[in-house]
């Protein structure tokens, strides 16, 4: 359960401040389905990130799961990150000097579990997101397609309550696009929160709820009643 | 994440950014490697002079005439006032002191020594059958000049003069010319080689009073003196100052000098000489330990995505503090163990090129290499990881 209210972060640029969002309030509740579109600078990353912990709002109050996250250390932020939010980048952000199976472990590897177990994981990973043969693999061999699956491998292992996805096809050519979609889909097929900011208004009709920016504003926020 | 985590994940980073890796570890390896070959070569020049210097005798006094002057002049050269030479009657009265143990007059002067087709010229040590135990000489066939043999013409030859001159021939007994006098060869040296500057190998002994009337003299040059034991030197050598002054007079004319603060003196030295050296090299220590601060603060910079990554899959700021810290410290260890096996090796090569330099890094300067190299590792990489670990995640995300 993700509950937002009244955030908002301002960027100051030179002497001009930018609402980036502005007063958001938006529920949104374990397992659905969200995506995100709007123009470019309305405020979409901004809002991703804020949710995922990775930036703080200058007002406002950020509920996660019945707990007030906004005033938490950054350690305990970390581990928030670290527990309950996968993250997938547009840039697929991949460690280039790591195979596609040592990336998939890192989340893994913070969160201290033992060797052993880790190596279970990765292997159910590689298998899920049909990389085997490409486990030894550095990003800079595998595609596209193939990167974006590993970042995905990477958000899923830590089986967190939601996955935050900032534009995962922006790279991808359509047909990838759509298959990193449905492997994304097919998680939230498990319970998991997926919210997805995404140009592409085919994909985002693809999500059970959609919302639209403009201005650090949310201007439309409805349910998708073809589905 | 834990500490074997970290350690792996940080040696992996090492191992793929090779070359800088490699210049990193070289860096502070030569200057690990400087510290202590210097060290070494400092210590062993230390070693080298004091064995050396030890090696003349034991327990040792040197009188000699004039008074050594604090204000800056010249022994005995103190105004309107000639020093009173040495005399064989001021050696004798030092004999008698009771912590004298043995005593040998001495007179040195260069004569021509000529036998059968053969003619050079040699250092003349003049002095009495005392010399050998006192100068730690040996004997290698026939005897000294007997004790009090004034009279009787003998000399003793160096090793190397008595081969150049009795090729053929054994020594003993042979005559000798040397100046105008005739001698008969009565001993023969042990080859000692060169010790303090002075090659025992090619002078010859003559009995001190042939030696005084050769160099038409009757002052002698120095009286060596040895001590009953290491704690009488000291007394020693106030005996023979006062004992001294009362035969000249009440004039304080002659200088005693102990071996042991002589010694003393050339470790001072040599040491303070070894310190400075290790000193100098630390700081090439130093400049490795900027080197590897200016490569981090490089490696942060490039990979600032990677740490914003790393904070979004949930590393907090211990985490990546302690990543970038433990990559300096692998560089900086490496660079340590590399520098401390270069140096021993460095140390080894010296002792094989130069054997009678005893050139062994003492063990603190090991030590301080080795842990100055790892405490400047460290603080290098305090700024850059510390750097690292404040990077605020969205703008390293969203770094091109
Ligand atoms: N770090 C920043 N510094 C200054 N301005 C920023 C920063 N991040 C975002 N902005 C501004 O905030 C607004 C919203 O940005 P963003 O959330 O990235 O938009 P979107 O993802 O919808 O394209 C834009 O006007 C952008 O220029
Ligand atoms: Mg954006």
């Amino acid at each position: 359960m993700i509950q937002l209210t009244e955030i908002t972060r301002i960027f100051h640029m030179g002497d001009q401040a930018v609402h980036a969002l502005n007063e958001i309030n938006l529920s949104i509740k374990s397992g659905e389905y969200v995506s995100i579109m709007g123009p470019s600078g309305s405020g979409k990353s901004t809002l991703l990130n804020i949710i995922g912990l990775l930036d703080k709002p200058d007002s406002g109050h950020y509920e996660l799961d019945g707990k007030i996250v906004t005033d938490l250390s950054e350690t305990e932020q970390a581990q928030i990150r670290r527990e309950k939010i996968g993250f997938v980048f547009q840039t697929f952000h991949l460690v280039p000097r790591l195979t596609a199976a040592e990336n998939i472990e890192l989340p893994l590897i913070l969160s201290g579990l033992a060797p052993k177990e880790r190596h279970t994981r990765v292997n159910e990973a590689l298998l899920a997101f049909e990389l085997q043969d490409r486990a030894q693999h550095r990003p800079s061999e595998l595609s596209g397609g193939q990167r974006q699956r590993v970042a995905i491998a990477r958000a899923t292992i830590m089986r967190p309550t939601a996955i935050l996805a900032d534009e995962p096809t922006g790279n991808l050519d359509h047909q990838i696009g759509a298959e990193v979609m449905t492997l994304l889909e097919n998680h939230h097929k498990t319970g998991t929160t997926l919210i997805v900011v995404t140009h592409d208004r085919e994909l985002g009709a693809r999500a059970h709820r959609q919302i639209a920016m403009r201005d650090g504003k949310i201007m439309i926020d409805q349910a998708n009643d073809t589905i | 994440m834990t500490l074997s985590d970290t350690l792996h994940l940080s040696f992996k980073a090492i191992m793929s950014y090779r070359i800088r890796s490699i210049l990193i570890v070289f860096a502070m390896a030569l200057g690990v490697a400087a510290v202590i070959v210097l060290t070494a070569l400092g210590d062993g020049a230390r070693r080298y002079v004091v064995n050396q210097f030890s090696s003349i005798g034991t327990n040792l006094l040197v009188v000699m005439p004039g008074r050594a002057e604090t204000s800056g002049s010249f022994p005995g050269m103190v105004l309107g006032q000639t020093p009173r030479d040495l005399t064989l009657k001021d050696a004798q009265l030092i004999g008698q002191l009771p912590q004298v143990k043995r005593y040998a007059p001495l007179n040195v002067g260069v004569a021509e020594l000529s036998a059968a087709n053969r003619l050079r010229d040699v250092t003349v040590l003049g002095s009495n059958a005392n010399i050998l135990p006192i100068r730690h000489m040996k004997l290698a066939q026939g005897s000294f000049l007997t004790q009090g043999s004034g009279h009787s013409a003998q000399i003793v030859l160096g090793a190397k003069l008595a081969q150049e001159f009795f090729p053929r021939t054994n020594a003993i007994g042979q005559r000798i010319r040397l100046g105008e006098n005739r001698f008969l060869v009565s001993g023969v040296l042990v080859p000692q080689g060169e010790s303090m500057g002075f090659n025992t190998d090619e002078v010859v002994i003559i009995p001190i009073d042939y030696a005084q009337s050769l160099f038409n003299t009757t002052s002698l040059f120095r009286i060596l003196v040895e001590a009953k034991s290491h704690n009488q030197i000291q007394s020693t050598k106030q005996a023979i100052l006062n004992s001294l002054k009362q035969s000249h007079d009440g004039e304080e004319d002659n200088t005693v000098i102990t071996q042991d603060a002589v010694l003393a003196t050339f470790e001072k030295i040599l040491h303070a000489l070894t310190l400075s050296v290790a000193g100098i090299a630390a700081i090439s220590l130093i400049v490795a330990g900027i080197l590897i601060m200016n490569v981090m603060l490089v490696a942060v910079n490039q990979r600032t995505t990677e740490i914003g990554l790393l904070k979004a899959i949930g590393a907090n700021t211990t985490d990546i503090r302690r990543l970038f810290f433990m990559e300096a410290l692998w560089l900086s260890l490496a660079g340590a163990i590399i520098g401390f096996l270069l140096g021993q090796f460095g140390s080894l090569l010296i002792r094989l090129i130069y054997p009678q330099l005893p050139a062994w890094a003492p063990i603190w300067a090991s030590l301080a290499g080795v842990v100055v190299a790892l405490i400047t590792g460290i603080l290098a990489s305090l700024l850059p990881a510390s750097r690292a670990a404040k990077l605020d995640p969205v703008t390293a995300l969203s770094k091109k």
